[in-house]
């Protein structure tokens, strides 16, 4: 049996925050986090980082004591992630909100408007594509999130909730405003703008949704293991040879469309910032696939084919 | 220009002070650095001469602004290659604004822009002497104080000076929507800068206590080592 001490870390000091005698050498970080918790009910599981260096790495809940270079007496250093949402909440909400507000607009609920245009339509049939278009595209995360996903991380710090939905939501609305106004003008070369913008955005949509499915089975349910993702029959996946996250690089498509389709300035914004956050996280996808695996292929660029 | 930050011209300035010397820049991205600083302190000064021979002149501050108009758009514009010198910090924010608004609004009669001109003049030169003092490995201590130091007043009083004038401007604005883009055009974009002058006034409330607090912070930091650390971080 081993003796547990776990002190407290807050920068340059720590304290001794619970000594446990006569722990199995066999438990887990997990059942360590749990009696912790019992301990400290402000201190839920997944607000607990449990590492063995003050400024080391976080240690994992599957990591098991005797594994760990401890001694007959196991110092653990603890630090407060702060309150936790889970990731699934976050989603649902994040998206929940555009395709409720954007739909505000479409409608032209009263105080948006002059109040002569309230609960009208707009004229131009593209307007209502482009509804549906946006309406399709939040249906389709809503439901990846709850049956598609499988998240690696159950949880995120609180205050993420409040930045991304001001994000989604912002934008939702600063795009909504313009297609769904009065005085909306629609693409300059008309339909065969909106026909190709349509037909680019499907594909996007189809592709995007190809490539979640190819990695939800890369993950048997309830596992976090990670595996190199490989081109599958479905020809949306071959983009696989030439990118590491294609999620991205559809999605990105998709919102190309999108501004293609209605010509609006605060959309190709959207896309934009968009593209750098993707383009930021595939860069850091990229680099641990190539740490983790030797034999990852070479060929392959983070987001977009032999660019970037 | 790929130079490393010089001590006292990057961030190195702000933060940390440890006392581990930085691969300092080459002697060509010195010599750039240098001259930038030294043209940028005399700039300033000369914008400072100015407005001290202006109002002994006409004995009264009203006008002052275009005595000094055309050397402060000037280094305003200069002010620009701050990007140049792999900047920086919180100051240059509020520099920003000074540009944005001094350069693009009409009412430089007001007593407001001079404040803000007086307090950043005073501001930019101790800073960009301090750089170049700095660059140069030979800081005196005064400099350094001064930095330090006459930011508790002169910052309240820049950034009186700014939101006054964003104020004084916003009738003018709106009367004839300057910078402004209306619907319908073919891109689907509007912008009133009267709305976000609006917006940059109310966005000094959570700013400008940051700025100011981490200058009373490093203060501490950099004021307080001076036993440890005699010559310059």
């Amino acid at each position: 049996e081993l003796a547990l001490e776990i002190l407290f870390c807050e920068r340059h000091r720590s304290y001794l925050l619970w000594r446990y005698l006569q722990v199995e050498p066999n438990a887990t970080i997990g059942e360590i986090k749990s009696m912790f918790h019992k301990n400290h009910p402000q201190w839920y599981p997944a607000r607990q980082s449990i590492r063995l260096d003050p400024k080391g790495k976080s240690l994992k809940d599957e990591d098991v004591l005797q594994h760990l270079p401890v001694g007959t007496t196991a110092t653990f250093y603890f630090r407060d992630l702060g309150s936790q949402i889970s990731w699934v909440t976050v989603f649902l909400t994040e998206y929940t909100g555009p395709l409720v507000i954007y739909l505000m607009f479409y409608f032209r609920v009263p105080f948006i408007y002059a109040p002569k245009y309230d609960f009208t339509t707009s004229k131009h049939w593209v307007v209502h594509l482009a509804c549906m278009c946006h309406s399709f595209h939040y249906m389709k995360r809503l439901l990846e999130t709850l049956f598609v996903h499988r998240f690696s991380h159950g949880t995120m710090p609180l205050r993420n909730i409040f930045k991304n939905c001001t994000y989604y939501w912002g934008f939702a609305a600063w795009m909504a405003y313009y297609i769904n106004h009065p005085l909306y003008t629609p693409p300059i070369y008309g339909e065969q703008q909106i026909r190709l913008a349509l037909i680019l955005f499907l594909f996007c949509q189809i592709g995007n949704f190809s490539i979640h499915i190819a990695l939800r089975n890369l993950r048997p349910p309830g596992s976090k293991t990670r595996k190199i993702p490989y081109p599958t029959k479905n020809p949306f996946t071959w983009i696989f040879l030439l990118v590491s996250c294609p999620n991205y690089t559809y999605e990105l498509g998709s919102w190309l469309g999108f501004t293609l389709m209605t010509q609006c300035l605060p959309v190709a914004f959207f896309t934009l910032v968009g593209f750098i956050q993707m383009t930021v996280w595939a860069k850091g996808k990229h680099r641990s696939y190539l740490k983790e695996f030797r034999d990852y292929p070479p060929l392959r660029s983070p987001i977009l084919p032999f660019i970037l | 220009m790929a130079a490393t930050p010089a001590p006292g011209t990057s961030k190195g300035a702000h933060s940390d002070v440890t006392g581990r010397r930085k691969k300092g820049p080459g002697a060509l991205a010195t010599a750039y650095l240098v001259i930038y600083n030294v043209v940028m302190t005399a700039g300033w000064l000369v914008i400072a001469v100015g407005l001290v021979r202006a109002y002994l002149a006409r004995g009264s501050y009203h006008g002052l602004y275009y005595s000094i108009e055309k050397p402060l758009k000037f280094f305003q514009t200069g002010a620009v290659l701050e990007v140049t010198t792999c900047a920086r910090s919180w100051t240059d924010a509020s520099l920003c604004v000074f540009c944005l608004v001094s350069v693009s609004l009409q009412v430089q009669s007001e007593d407001s822009v001079l404040l803000f001109v007086t307090a950043w003049t005073v501001t930019e030169i101790i800073r960009y002497s301090f750089y170049t003092f700095s660059l140069l490995n030979h800081l005196p201590y005064l400099i350094k104080w001064a930095r330090y130091t006459f930011f508790f007043v002169l910052y309240p009083m820049g950034v009186t000076g700014e939101l006054l004038t964003i104020y004084a401007a916003l009738p003018h604005a709106q009367k004839t929507g300057l910078y402004s883009v209306t619907l319908p055009n073919k891109y689907n974009f509007s912008f009133d800068y009267h709305s976000f002058l609006i917006i940059v006034m109310v966005s000094y409330i959570p700013l400008f206590p940051q700025l100011y607090f981490h200058m009373v912070r490093q203060r501490k930091k950099v004021l307080g080592h001076t036993e440890d650390y005699s010559k310059v971080e």
